[in-house]
């Protein structure tokens, strides 16, 4: 994991400082809650319906367990005992008063953490995969890069009042697990056909108002001119993006406005002015930021466990949870373990102080003092032996947080909806936590196998919705909550965006409709189809006559 | 409406000295009828490398922030110093706040019409970060090279 030197922690520090004094001034009167405002949110504070909610960054999703146990002191100690991982792979606690922000803020600086650059028309905390230097398939660690990217964009002079948010995701691997075309710019690490590493720039997806599946502007960059060529298209953005129009202020709509051939042109123009300059690092940064993501040392183990397969044999409820929860890692005996903050009838992404000990605990002990956040507001401990796996299950199970149903139907991603959010026309929380209860046996959960529904309560798409297999959006109708449903999305390597199947349905119906659904498919399923596999082949319209039919 | 440039790493207020402002688009439709311009404001919505080979004549160049959160003008400010030398004031009129100065410093800005700043107040905004991550049009050394300088641990 990268520890900061001495320049990182002055400068995160320093942050606290002022922000300090900001909220004094605000405290004061001398600032408005107008001017305030863009202050706060750079620091991952925002209003919301009930009280502040603050937003604290976690790197690409990765936490030690100091840096686990310290969220958890924060939950204890400042808010009401809990935090909501997000799809950003960061937490957000929802009651912090003013007035502590500061003192909070020192706390997580103790342990490398921070806030910055959460919120605001910024460059956000960059997210990579989850299963990043654990992953069998990867090309190399995507986390030096998303470190080399954190200390460009972070206090970036130019791009502090950008047009709208900017968020980058970076991956290293064919399988998609960070929605990288989903992202202002989604970066790809891979090896071109010459033999060498770089980088498939994509830029303009997004979800939101306006859905976008983002274009590859460049093929392959070389490795080392990446903060150069991100500077071209963050130069573009600033000077060119609209600003008259906060629903068209995001880069995909410039990238689709003038076309991708413009765009990508003004880019590369602007990249062949700055590619010689100082931008980039020298070989020298890079590979000492790479040294902080060496592998661990992992055990040579053999493939196999006879301790772990006597568990199997014996325990019904283990070899579900490692059927289903568990996935291969790249070093021998070893496996990446998958946290499920999803259970049945629970408020996806919620964890309690306790529970976050408790993953520190296990990460500690079993995981090499590593944990991930996902951007399916669940947690991994990536780096288990599988000698381990029984005694690291028991522990998840005894904190509830052993729900063997990562990527099934009660996986559910939820936006907070008007449970919290200012901006929410319908909940969204209270359906996850319906459809969970519907599905609540496991073993017809595991019998639909893998099935994406996300839940947003507006339009703006915080919970997916766009991209689920089954994505459900809540809109206000004359004071009264709908639900649309959209069918066919995903945020993976397969990405694509799910289309509208039919009228609003209320808080129940909508439940019901995702039960129609299932069965439909079910029925006509064939070999190993995936749901969405099944609807691709079959088309909208069986689905839609399946969920509309009269009962 | 006080003008603070900067010194070094102070502001300090300055003279009000009266200018002969010209538009860009003014001046670009007849240059001879304003000779005697000393400032050129440019709006942010236009792009100054069209224009930069001809700004040198100008003292002073006066870029927009029509509000705080219209950061245009920053990526005018890099272009002008950096890719097109321009070595006169860069003024930032418009919205201007003590919270954005460094960002405004760094990006090439020597003078600022602030709104109701003293110049200590300003001055110690500037010095709130002892570093800086990535090179900009201010010339500050990024934190790659400070490590990069550093002696080696023994």
């Amino acid at each position: 994991m990268y520890r900061y030197d001495e320049f990182d922690a002055t400068l995160v520090g320093e942050r606290v400082a002022q922000f300090r004094g900001q909220v004094e001034r605000r405290l004061s009167g001398e600032l408005s809650e107008d001017q305030f405002k863009p202050l706060r949110l750079m620091n991952g504070l925002y209003l919301q319906l009930h009280a502040y909610m603050l937003r604290v960054a976690i790197p690409y999703g990765t936490l030690s367990s100091l840096q686990m146990r310290k969220l958890a002191h924060v939950a204890r100690k400042y808010d009401k005992g809990y935090g909501h991982f997000t799809t950003r792979q960061n937490i957000q606690y929802n009651w912090p008063a003013l007035v502590d922000v500061p003192d909070i803020l020192d706390d997580l600086a103790e342990a490398e953490m921070h806030a910055i650059q959460t919120s605001g028309n910024c460059i956000r905390n960059v997210t990579s995969d989850q299963f990043a230097g654990a992953a069998a398939d990867e090309v190399e660690d995507p986390r030096i890069w998303c470190e080399v990217i954190r200390q460009w964009s972070t206090f970036h002079p130019e791009f502090t009042f950008l047009p709208r948010k900017f968020k980058i995701a970076v991956t290293a691997s064919q399988n998609d697990r960070a929605a990288i075309r989903l992202h202002d710019i989604g970066l790809r690490i891979y090896t071109n056909d010459a033999g060498e590493v770089g980088f498939e720039v994509i830029v303009g997806g997004g979800l939101g108002r306006t859905p976008y599946i983002g274009h590859t502007i460049r093929e392959f960059l070389p490795k080392k001119h990446l903060l150069s060529y991100l500077e071209a298209v963050l130069r573009v953005y600033n000077l060119e993006g609209r600003r008259d129009n906060l629903y068209k202020a995001r880069i995909k709509i410039l990238v689709n406005a003038g076309g991708v051939e413009k765009f990508t042109d003004m880019v590369e123009a602007e990249w062949a002015a700055i590619r010689k300059s100082e931008i980039d690092l020298p070989a020298e940064e890079i590979e000492r930021i790479r040294a902080y993501f060496a592998p661990p040392d992992f055990e040579a183990l053999p493939a196999e466990s006879a301790a772990l397969e006597q568990k199997r044999k014996g325990d019904v409820a283990f070899a579900r949870w490692l059927r289903v929860n568990t996935v291969a890692h790249k070093a021998s005996g070893y496996a990446i373990v998958n946290i499920s903050l999803k259970p049945v009838g629970g408020i996806p992404g919620d964890i309690s102080d306790v529970q976050m000990e408790a993953v520190a605990d296990l990460a500690a002990q079993y995981s090499q003092d590593e944990i991930r956040a996902t951007h399916e507001q669940n947690l991994v401990l990536p780096h288990v032996k599988k000698d381990d796996l029984y005694a690291v299950w028991q522990a998840l199970a005894a904190q509830d947080l052993a729900t063997p149903n990562i990527s099934l139907v009660s996986d559910i991603i939820a936006c907070p909806g008007l449970d919290y959010c200012t901006l929410a026309n319908t909940r969204s929380i209270p359906i996850a936590q319906r459809i969970s209860e519907r599905f609540a046996d496991l073993e017809q959960q595991e019998d639909i196998g893998e099935l994406k529904i996300k839940i947003s309560g507006c339009i703006n798409a915080c919970g997916h919705h766009h991209v689920g297999h089954i994505g459900i959006l809540g809109v206000d109708k004359k004071g009264e909550e709908f639900y649309q449903i959209t069918l066919g999305g995903s945020g993976a390597e397969d990405a694509s965006l799910g289309e509208i199947v039919g009228r609003g349905l209320s808080s129940g119906d909508a439940v019901s409709a995702v039960e129609k659904l299932v069965d439909y498919y079910r029925e006509n399923r064939q070999d190993n189809e995936r749901f969405i596999d099944t609807y691709r082949r079959l088309g909208a319209d069986p689905f839609k006559e399946a969920l509309y039919a009269a009962a | 409406m006080p003008l603070l440039k900067l010194f070094g790493s102070d502001f300090a207020p300055a003279l009000e000295e009266p200018l002969q402002e010209v538009s860009l688009e003014d001046w670009c439709d007849n240059p001879q009828a304003h000779a005697d311009a000393t400032a050129l404001v440019i709006e942010n919505d236009i792009g100054v490398e069209h224009f930069a080979e001809d700004l040198s004549s100008f003292r002073i160049i006066i870029l927009n922030f029509p509000t705080f959160k219209d950061g245009r003008a920053y990526s005018q400010a890099r272009l002008l110093r950096e890719r097109f030398g321009y070595t006169g004031e860069i003024r930032a009129r418009g919205d201007v706040l003590r919270d954005q100065a460094l960002f405004m410093v760094r990006c090439g800005f020597d003078a600022f019409e602030f709104a109701d700043e003293d110049a200590a107040a300003a001055t110690a905004a500037l010095a709130e970060f002892s570093f800086a991550y990535q090179p900009a049009a201010d010339r500050a050394e990024p934190v790659w090279r400070r490590r990069l300088d550093r002696p080696a641990a023994a």
